[in-house]
């Protein structure tokens, strides 16, 4: 038998804000979090557009020693995952044993690696380097360093999917917990912000250049889109065996119901015409819904020309023309990357307990493909019942989760 | 430097490093056991005490005797001592 999984807590650090309750209300106002990095604009970007995280003075403050194995980033994800552990009502204390486990998704840590070359430089000796080094620059250190705070005894481990790296973490964690293999899984994604980390994608020519107005420079869908704005942060969720979380009388978000994945097997950065279309397929098999069931498709769209009228034209196979209400959450954050496939759950959570559905800023009109979707403009005052959240990512990596809302269906 | 110096100094240095409260740094007080360090701390102990001293400790292999709060004091006293003399 399967077991139902059960979304007991969030956390979230992104260009929204540092908390759910500050997020949720620029989720509903359709505030922008993007603004310029001028230092970019110094060294040979071709944009220098970046999603910030402002003001992030954490709640659950570390010590010095946890923080020397952690970048910055990693810190971000600590912070949303004791918010996640603290909205779930749970003590600690119940993480510390072998049915409870952490899966994030994460796919680099640049920064440390460019800082431990450089201080190898200065230092002269590798004994120079200090202890943390190794750790943080590892993909993995999110997932190492929680375990450690949170001494979980169960899974630890990081997915890698490109931008699905958050989506496919959440979805193997509700797999884990399905298969009652896991009890409880703090899951998520977390992506750093830093010119270094990005400056080779930047030469790709994918990001957009509208600059003189930054928070109309991620338009997804938008027949006048030119490119993705790189963000990033944190975003966490306690996942947890739904019959033990009712058991304990935990307040529940919602239920990750179905996970579906795909690859493409073609191109390493062109979206293949049919992959995410059956991933979608594969979340609604798998949770036992039809397409009507979906009130809301929170698309991975990140306002690139290709990659969104790849995602319409599977959007538009699945629900017919207007058939979905339909928006990207990054048109306000920004492309989040690792991170984005997690924090759109996040996102959709906090639209169902607050009411609304977000809508897609910057939507102005669509091109020929997309304007057969129902792209929401502003923000509805109903919140989703069941929703889908797409992401993919570089190498043609699907994933999507189907996630469904209290007594939703 | 006087050997009251450099203790002061080594003291406030790991204090500072570790988040230790001074009052923990007894010359009694061993590393591991009673300030809870472990051997990436030992790592990071070498390159704080060559900072702050100004002086070349690598992997010399005399560190490894090194239990305590006096144990180390001792090291860094000797070291400065060979320094002057050179």
């Amino acid at each position: 038998m399967n077991h139902r999984v059960a979304i007991t807590g969030l956390g979230i650090v992104s260009a929204l804000g540092n908390s759910a309750e500050s997020v949720a209300r620029s989720l509903y106002r359709g505030d922008s979090g993007i603004g310029i990095d001028p230092e970019r604009e110094k060294r040979g970007f071709l944009s220098p557009l970046t999603g910030r995280i402002s003001d992030f003075s954490p709640r659950y403050p570390l010590t010095r020693k946890q923080r020397k194995t952690m970048p910055e980033f990693a810190e971000w994800a600590v912070e949303a995952a004791f918010q996640a552990l603290a909205a779930s009502g749970l003590d600690p204390e119940a993480l510390r044993n072998d049915r409870s486990g952490i899966v994030f998704g994460c796919d680099s840590s640049c920064m440390a690696a460019v800082e431990q070359v450089a201080e190898l430089a200065a230092a002269g000796a590798t004994t120079g380097l200090g202890s943390g080094q190794v750790f943080r620059s590892m993909t993995s250190c999110v997932s190492m360093n929680l375990n450690v705070i949170l001494q979980t005894k169960g899974a630890c481990w990081t997915v890698s999917g490109a931008c699905a790296s958050g989506g496919h973490a959440v979805g193997q964690a509700a797999d884990l917990i399905r298969l009652g293999r896991q009890d409880r899984i703090l899951c998520g994604g977390a992506q750093e912000i830093n010119w270094q980390s990005m400056c080779s994608f930047d030469g790709l020519g994918a990001f957009s250049t509208r600059t003189s107005m930054p928070e109309a420079a991620s338009r997804p869908f938008d027949a006048s889109r030119d490119g993705l704005v790189p963000g990033g942060g944190a975003a966490a969720l306690m996942l947890e065996r739904h019959d033990l979380a009712k058991a304990r009388g935990a307040a529940i978000w919602g239920e990750i119901a179905g996970y579906g994945f795909s690859s493409d097997g073609e191109n390493i950065s062109v979206p293949s015409r049919d992959g995410i279309g059956r991933a979608m397929r594969a979340a609604l098999r798998d949770a036992g819904l039809s397409a009507s069931d979906i009130s809301y498709v929170c698309a991975h769209a990140t306002s690139t020309p290709l990659g969104d009228a790849m995602e319409a034209h599977n959007i538009l196979d699945l629900f017919g023309e207007k058939g979905v209400p339909v928006s990207s959450t990054k048109s306000m954050t920004g492309h989040e990357l690792w991170m984005s496939g997690a924090s759109q759950v996040v996102y959709c959570c906090l639209m169902a307990r607050h009411g609304f559905t977000a809508g897609n800023r910057n939507f102005a009109e669509g091109d020929d493909v997309t304007r057969k979707l129902d792209v929401i403009g502003d923000t509805l005052q109903t919140p989703p019942r069941a929703a889908l959240c797409n992401a993919a990512g570089f190498g043609g990596t699907n994933s999507c989760l189907a996630v469904t809302f209290h007594a939703a269906l | 430097m006087t050997d009251a110096e450099i203790i002061a100094m080594a003291d406030e240095a790991l204090a500072a490093e570790f988040e230790l409260d001074p009052g923990q740094m007894t010359p009694e007080a061993r590393f591991r056991e009673d300030l809870d360090l472990d051997s990436l701390d030992a790592v990071d102990m070498v390159i704080v005490l060559e900072k702050t001293f100004g002086i070349k400790i690598g992997r010399d292999p005399a560190i490894m005797n090194i239990r305590t709060v006096d144990d180390m004091h001792g090291y860094i006293i000797a070291k400065k001592r060979e320094i002057e003399k050179a």
